[in-house]
């Protein structure tokens, strides 16, 4: 009953309203640590993070600081060895039904062509198979990719399968988006073409969003707010930097912006620290 | 052109190696004609036995008996194998536990299983099967067992995200992954599931492509014995003919192989 009372809370108040409604996601001083007890390796620790419903949160950090741990902690895959992760104000047990996940890497079936890919992410709901069908193609339509439905990923650029990728995580309509590092092995047009994309999507339709990257400019162009970690082990928080940059955006020209210098110019003295940290720990371990 | 060319030097080999055959056991070369064309008969010998084969219908019946020993064999294997390797792919602790037992049966030639099998289901087809299904199954269980476990954890993962049942993730991402390894040892094991058949056939029978050649080669009839090796080589080529189409229909979603393996 009590999750029948938050559901009535959040659709009647507006998603940017914070007083009443509790975080999307709320990560509450939580510690990773693969392997067993002392031997054991800590990814990330004391980290304290509350996504809002609606709200683009962009998480930056040097390479192997723990990012994508974050989100797997927050989907469910990953279990924290201490804190707590909430879902709307409720424990998470086992997998985050509520959220929907943009891997890094090729994570569409092969073996299904573009629309039964995004097709059988409804199956889980229920949805009959001619429904799920039509409303496939209406998502890979809206994604530019009409003409590709019975192509199989190995037929798409890499850009393709990134929308398809994309629409099979949107046909849910999760309410919290988990995407780690979803554009990092796209080249740079592709990038721009499919963060505008992502926008645009967004805009319509606003979703607690967590995304992880390793790109300042690409964090900075999207989110609402960035989140910046440091070099692990033990990675934590180090700093929150509100975008107040104002919104519809156009990636490429919000970067000619004076604010998004500015922005960029004080997030950096903060990351740069990190990662020349980050890059003396890979030589020392390299060497 | 490239292609033509291919194709016109294989079939020089081919005259070439029949001409050879043909000098040496026609003319006193190496030996008199007498004793060469007893032991490696002659070329035009053997075209005409197998040519006398077909056109008196009788060798069908064998090669029938043989397809079929070969498909229930395959299927039957096949459908254990395939069993067998989820389950264990799926219950870690079965597989430890069974793991030495599997891998001793595998080691056992399985020809000395023959004559059991013999005795234990008679000379009809069901011996042959059984030793075609001792073949197949384990390729197909290992292949399987390997499928499951070795499912890319990065898909895996996206298709429990989607929110997809046990039951779900077992028909959209285990079952296709384990029957991509399956086709990929396809060749393989329908080709062991023919040599099951043959050797059975071979080693007690009363019909069959191996009950033919044995019966020639117990009266040194070297010719009946050349005549049913070229007849189950054609014999498994059409097979594997068969076997690749299929496997391109079911494969369809795979990326095509780099041009330097074999078609």
């Amino acid at each position: 009953m009590s999750s029948k009372r938050r559901r009535q809370a959040r659709e009647t108040s507006s998603p940017m309203s914070t007083a009443t409604t509790p975080p999307a996601v709320s990560l509450r001083n939580v510690a990773i640590t693969f392997g067993d007890g002392g031997s054991g390796y800590t990814a990330v620790q004391a980290i304290d993070l509350a996504a809002k419903p609606g709200e683009f949160i962009a998480i930056v950090g040097p390479t192997g600081c723990g990012k994508s741990t974050l989100l797997n902690a927050s989907a469910g895959l990953l279990k924290p060895s201490d804190g707590q992760v909430e879902i709307f104000g409720a424990p998470l047990l086992g997998l985050n039904a509520r959220a929907g996940y943009l891997f890094q890497q090729d994570a569409l079936m092969p073996w299904k062509t573009a629309l039964q890919n995004v097709a059988v992410a409804l199956e889980p709901k229920g949805v009959s198979r001619r429904e799920a069908d039509q409303k496939a193609r209406e998502w890979l339509r809206r994604l530019g990719l009409a003409a590709f439905v019975d192509r199989y990923p190995h037929m798409l650029s890499g850009g393709q399968r990134k929308r398809v990728a994309l629409a099979q995580m949107l046909i849910r309509d999760p309410e919290i988006l988990l995407m780690d590092e979803p554009f990092g092995p796209l080249d740079a047009q592709t990038r721009q073409i499919m963060g505008n994309l992502l926008l645009d999507l967004w805009a319509a339709n606003r979703k607690a969003v967590l995304f992880v990257t390793h790109d300042l400019e690409e964090a900075i162009s999207l989110a609402d707010r960035v989140v910046v970690m440091s070099a692990g082990p033990a990675a934590g928080i180090i700093g929150e930097f509100p975008v107040t940059l104002p919104r519809p955006r156009d990636i490429a020209e919000v970067r000619l912006d004076p604010a998004f210098h500015h922005i960029h110019k004080e997030i950096w003295a903060s990351l740069r620290t990190e990662v020349q940290k980050a890059y003396a720990q890979g030589e020392g371990a390299s060497a | 052109m490239k292609r033509l060319k291919l194709t016109l030097l294989q079939i020089a080999v081919g005259i070439g190696f029949l001409v050879l055959w043909h000098v040496l056991t026609a003319y006193p070369i190496l030996a008199p004609t007498r004793q060469t064309q007893f032991f490696f008969s002659t070329p035009i010998e053997v075209l005409a036995r197998v040519w006398k084969e077909f056109a008196s219908g009788e060798i069908w019946r064998h090669l029938g008996i043989t397809l079929l020993e070969t498909i229930l064999a395959f299927a039957f294997g096949a459908g254990g194998g395939i069993l067998f390797g989820f389950l264990f792919a799926r219950r870690a602790l079965l597989a430890a536990v069974f793991d030495p037992y599997i891998k001793a049966a595998n080691a056992l030639p399985r020809v000395v299983l023959a004559p059991i099998f013999a005795l234990w289901f008679g000379l009809g087809i069901w011996s042959k099967v059984a030793l075609g299904f001792t073949l197949v199954f384990f390729i197909v269980f290992f292949n399987v067992y390997q499928g499951v476990r070795e499912v890319n954890p990065v898909v895996l993962a996206n298709a429990r995200m989607l929110g997809m049942n046990e039951r779900q993730l077992l028909r959209h991402v285990y079952w296709p992954a384990a029957l991509t390894w399956m086709f990929s040892s396809l060749h393989t094991s329908v080709g062991f599931a023919l040599v099951g058949a043959v050797v059975g056939e071979y080693l007690g029978s009363s019909a069959g492509l191996g009950y033919k050649i044995h019966e020639a080669e117990s009266v040194f009839d070297v010719t009946g014995v050349f005549a049913g090796m070229v007849i189950l080589s054609v014999f498994v080529i059409l097979i594997d003919m068969v076997v690749t189409f299929i496997e391109r229909r079911l494969l369809v979603w795979r990326p095509a192989p780099s041009t330097n393996g074999q078609g």
